[in-house]
């Protein structure tokens, strides 16, 4: 039961050129803002102004009285049905307890918190509608940071009598025994700033409600479409089969797109309610507000290690802002941050204390990197002030401490209080490492640190980085042979422009032996396949491309069975070849996939059910990617503009399936940290009032800004927990971009006695840094 | 971020478009490029009753020497036909080197300079140069023209000397004098970003090497563009070596009065108002400075 080799085999690992680009191209692609019903409405969302308030009323006679309004329906309306977005991830003990419901009761606690949703015949008389609606808010003291938060004196959530979202330790080993004993500590206060994703497409929904058949439609699904089916099901009391959600084309996601929000659950409820389809697009001033936001943490860390520079422990204080409720993420991004402290090192005794703290600010989710862009900042920039104490070289230091090879599988126990015990399963951390400094020339270029040239300071900085990515539990995919012998292949796994539809028939293609051209890719429904769980967690290869060619295994021995059956021989006489399945003994072509389906399509009842089969792939342990990136800058030590002069990523993909995909996701994923680093930066006043919330306070990354950063995408060690060998590629570009950016940064700046422990590296930040430093120095 | 409802007018001579606004007065605005005004328009922070669009009216756009070396800048004129000029590029460096600076080429395609002179953005470039270079602003209501001196136009942030019912329709350049030099140099977060703060410099130097009339303007740093006239005066007269420059330039930082905002702090406003005078200077005086 082998597939030999079709004339363009092997097409895994070819650079092949994304089947979808066509459409986007274009113009054919179709978002969800492209769709139309027949007697669709718009809704908008009424959203807080104020960052902490008591609602004392919401009147909405004279917007509803504006012709063309259709319904206004605040928190009463739903009373009945509401139910909190759920919990998905990450359940820290005690964050259920601040879950938010899909229109707020009484009190807002953020910016933005939908207090009613207003449905209209069109956007525009919807937004006059909006500013006609009155409500009368009751100013409450905001809580702006963690330390206000512990400090518990306002309170979020009053009849819990706390604003501690959760509050845990995690430890491996005999952490104050190494620190009691060590030859050398550090500690130092890190902070990462808050920051969102920021899609090009925004958010959006539409649905349509079939009263008589009870069926719903939902478009604008993606990421888990089959999970937040389930609970829509459940919370708006209908069968699960009665609900489809639908994925059209979507312009991006990193993670905050397609979690369950609360206008997922307005939509449809006001579609069902109306009996017409109701679509609602989220705005860019919406979106800075209501989609999560991701990355603000403070990090006490302390490090213990010997004089010549054996990492003996490292102990750490996590503040999360969590923004004010706990939405579908849960406390993954401070689990993982604590969780992932220790990075591709080999560190004996690791402990963590980790607070999730409430404040009136938008709640937080995942976003690319979630928690590991965080640590590696906080771990790597305290490895260089350690080595600057300690007088070693950084590479040295790293390079000692990295895991290696031969310690594979490497255990990293327990540091999470929801995930069972982990293990890295392979990889050579040393080798992306020696790679990296290989292709940096490094020990030459680390020569200029602090130098002066041509006027600017420079600074070369490294950052190493694991990352777990591939999550399970399991992802289908079904494969039907059609007419002429195509295939169809259908995912569970949904696709924000990774471009999914090409590397899943480059798997459906090798498994078997056809060409890539013969596959059509079908995603973007829960009706495709019983049980998918969508696109997260850099999961969609290891997970669902395992699972197209396990589904390709099943099938060929189902054709096999089923031939077999027809010329009354035993399938092991058979084998199936490049698209026909034929006599061992003699290469006789018995049957071809086009004359199955022919027999199929012509009423052949046991050739139709040959014809089609599905393919699980289970797995529960996570694959690690895992590499190193060096950042070179020139600092201007008179306006602190930073230029990155080069900037590369190393990392380990364990296999690409394709890697023109792979290339393109290391380099957004580099660019987008990059950014992230030195831009993107969500500002809050005193007052809770965000201060960033268009495209011209947050500043993203245009072509122009970070021209010199270059990739590479390893196949250095397969992953052993998926028979493809592919382990994660979505997120391992931008891990790391912080802390190599920060180390490089310092390294720069290192005479002048400016000491770098918080992100961004915004040049008013670095400005006042030398300012103190000078006024320091006189 | 849709606009309220408004009326739309596009007339087709200015004198229509002149009887529309006075008809209107502060119930009208004026659509030129649009790249400022249509933002503010879908964020309700402009809520107008009639929009004015003055795209089709004939004669405003265009670029012209007039009899004594100077230019002539119809007030519809894009930002891209500038850059792209050879007219200006002759006989006005300063205006043709700041302009790359503006936004980006699909911005610039559609914003006028007369747009951005009347939206008078502190941290825009174009009312700089206007103020270094003593341009002539007409006004053109239903009475007349009236000019208006560039130092006397901008009066705020979005703030200028315009009155209801008026109309920028010319920007006036004085001649260039064949020994100025000048320099322009901003700071800004990324490439086409409005300057956290920026320079603009002319100098005018004699054959002897000293300097003669010296133009300083800092913008990004107050409500309104600003002449550092004591930098200037340091400069007249003398010969200036590294040292003076530096003087010019802490004095110029010392003129300014900053705002504080979440991309910069006024410390570091000021102390890019003193780099950058700096480096205008020096890109001003350096040996192979372009003359006109
Ligand atoms: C992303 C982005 C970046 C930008 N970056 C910069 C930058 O770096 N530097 C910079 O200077 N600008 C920048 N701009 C603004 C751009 O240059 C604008 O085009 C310009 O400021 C306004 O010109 P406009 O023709 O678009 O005017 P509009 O937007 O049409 O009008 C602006 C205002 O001026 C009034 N107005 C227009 N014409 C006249 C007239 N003839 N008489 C009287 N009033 C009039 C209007 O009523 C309105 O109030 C940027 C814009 C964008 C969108």
């Amino acid at each position: 039961m082998s597939a030999s080799t079709s004339p363009g085999a092997p097409w895994i690992g070819r650079p092949l050129r994304r089947a979808e680009d066509a459409r986007f191209l274009d113009g054919s692609a179709r978002y969800v803002g492209d769709l139309k019903r027949p007697g669709m409405l718009h809704g908008v969302v009424l959203r807080s102004d104020h960052a902490h308030a008591r609602v004392r009323s919401i009147d909405a006679r004279t917007a509803l009285a504006l012709p063309g309004v259709v319904a206004v329906y605040t928190f009463e309306d739903i009373r009945r049905l509401a139910r909190p977005i759920p919990l998905r991830l990450g359940p820290c003990p005690g964050l259920e307890r601040f879950l938010q419901l899909p229109l707020a009761e009484g009190k807002v606690r953020y910016v933005g918190e939908p207090l009613a949703f207003l449905v209209a015949e069109g956007r525009y008389v919807a937004e006059d509608a909006l500013e006609l609606v009155q409500v009368e808010y009751e100013a409450l003291d905001p809580v702006v940071d963690v330390h206000a938060a512990r400090a518990d004196r306002s309170l979020l959530h009053e009849a819990l009598g706390t604003n501690v979202g959760s509050h845990y330790t995690v430890e491996k080993g005999d952490v104050s025994a190494a620190f009691a004993g060590a030859d050398y500590t550090r500690r130092e206060t890190f902070r990462c700033h808050r920051q969102t994703a920021a899609p090009m497409e925004t958010r959006g929904l539409l649905a349509e409600f079939d009263a008589a058949g009870r069926r719903l439609r939902l478009w604008g699904a993606t990421k888990v479409p089959f999970y937040n089916r389930r609970w829509l099901a459940g919370a708006l009391d209908l069968p699960e089969a009665g609900v489809e959600l639908i994925e059209v084309d979507v312009g991006g996601s990193f993670g905050v797109r397609g979690e369950l929000y609360p206008e997922d659950f307005l939509v449809p409820f006001a579609a069902m309610r109306l009996g017409r389809p109701v679509k609602w697009i989220e705005d860019r001033r919406e979106h800075f507000v209501a989609t999560n936001h991701s990355r603000e943490i403070e990090c006490e860390l302390e490090i213990a290690c010997t004089l010549d520079g054996e990492i003996i422990g490292l102990r750490g204080r996590l503040l999360a802002d969590m923004g004010a409720y706990v939405r579908t993420n849960g406390g993954l991004v401070p689990a993982k941050a604590a969780q992932f402290l220790p990075g591709p090192y080999r560190i004996p005794n690791v402990g963590c204390e980790v607070f999730a703290l409430l404040t009136n600010k938008t709640p937080v989710g995942t976003y690319r990197g979630p928690g590991f862009y965080e640590s590696s900042f906080f771990r790597e920039r305290l490895f260089d002030l350690a080595t600057a104490d300690l007088r070693l070289d950084p590479a040295e230091f790293r390079r000692r401490n990295l895991v290696t090879a031969g310690e594979m599988p490497y255990g990293i126990e327990n540091l999470c209080p929801f995930d069972a015990d982990a293990a890295y399963d392979s990889g050579d951390f040393v080798l992306a490492f020696e790679r990296a400094l290989a292709e940096f020339d490094y020990a030459r270029v680390k020569t200029l640190n602090g130098t002066l040239q041509d006027g600017r300071l420079q600074g070369v900085g490294l950052g190493c980085f694991v990352e777990s990515g591939g999550a399970g539990p399991a992802e289908t995919a079904r494969l039907k042979v059609a007419a002429g012998g195509r295939i169809e292949l259908y995912t569970g796994c949904s696709t924000m422009g990774q471009g999914h539809e090409t590397a899943m028939a480059q798997i459906g293609a090798d498994s078997l032996g056809l060409p890539v051209e013969a596959f059509s890719v079908f995603h973007g429904s829960t009706t495709l396949v019983e049980q998918g769980y969508g696109t997260y967690n850099s999961r969609a290869m290891a997970m669902g491309g395992s699972a197209v060619k396990l589904a390709a295994e099943n099938l060929i021995a189902q054709l096999l069975a089923h031939v077999a059956r027809m010329h009354e021989i035993e399938p092991a006489a058979l084998e199936y070849s490049r698209g026909a399945i034929v006599r061992r003994e003699d290469h006789r072509t018995l049957a071809t996939l086009a004359g199955i389906a022919a027999a199929a399509q012509a009423g052949d009842g046991q050739a139709r059910a040959a014809i089609e089969c599905s393919g699980t792939f289970n797995q529960t342990r996570r694959t690690y990617s895992y590499g190193t990136n060096i950042a070179h800058v020139a600092v201007d030590p008179e306006t602190a503009r930073v230029e990155v002069l080069r900037f590369l990523a190393v990392d380990d993909v364990g296999r690409a399936i394709n890697p023109l995909l792979v290339h393109g996701q290391m380099l957004g994923a580099a660019v987008q940290g990059i950014g992230g680093t030195f831009l993107d930066e969500l500002i809050y006043d005193e007052q809770g009032q965000l201060l960033t919330g268009s495209f011209a306070d947050y500043l993203l990354p245009t072509a122009t800004e970070f021209p010199n950063v270059e990739v590479i995408s390893l196949e250095a060690v397969p992953s052993t927990l998926n028979p493809l060998g592919v382990r994660g590629a979505g997120e391992g570009g931008i891990i790391a971009t912080g802390a190599a950016l920060a180390n490089a940064v310092a390294h720069a700046l290192a005479p002048l006695g400016v000491k770098i422990t918080e992100l961004p590296l915004s040049p008013n930040k670095l400005a006042q840094k030398m300012r103190e430093a000078r006024a320091a120095a006189e | 971020m849709k606009p309220p409802a408004f009326d739309y007018a596009a007339p087709g001579s200015l004198d229509e478009a002149l009887a529309l606004l006075a008809a209107k007065r502060d119930g009208a605005k004026l659509l030129a490029g649009g790249q400022s005004f249509v933002p503010a328009l879908n964020f309700r922070l402009a809520r107008p009753e009639l929009i004015i669009d003055l795209n089709r009216v004939p004669g405003l756009a265009g670029i012209r020497r007039d009899g004594d070396g100077g230019l002539l800048i119809g007030a519809m004129t894009r930002a891209r036909a500038i850059e792209r000029s050879e007219v200006v590029a002759r006989s006005n460096p300063l205006l043709h080197s700041a302009i790359p600076w503006i936004a980006h080429v699909p911005i610039r395609n559609r914003g006028t300079i007369g747009g951005s002179l009347a939206h008078a953005d502190p941290a825009a470039e174009l009312p700089a140069i206007a103020l270094a270079c003593d341009a002539i602003l007409v006004a053109t209501g239903i009475l007349g023209k009236r000019d208006i001196a560039a130092r006397d136009f901008f009066l705020g942030v979005f703030t200028t000397a315009l009155r209801a019912g008026e109309i920028l329709t010319e920007i006036r350049f004085p001649a260039w004098p064949p020994n100025r030099r000048h320099g322009f140099a901003e700071f800004a977060r990324r490439h086409g970003d409005f300057a956290i703060v920026g320079v603009a410099a002319t100098i005018d130097v004699a054959a002897d090497g000293a300097v003669g009339d010296a133009r300083i303007v800092v913008f990004g740093a107050g409500d309104t563009p600003r002449r550092a006239r004591e930098a200037e005066a340091a400069l007249a007269g003398s010969h200036p070596d590294t040292g003076a420059l530096q003087r010019a330039a802490a004095l110029a930082a010392n003129h300014v009065d900053p705002p504080s905002d979440h991309h910069a702090s006024a410390e570091y406003r000021r102390e890019l108002a003193g780099t950058l005078t700096r480096r205008v200077l020096e890109q001003a005086l350096a040996p192979r400075a372009r003359a006109a």
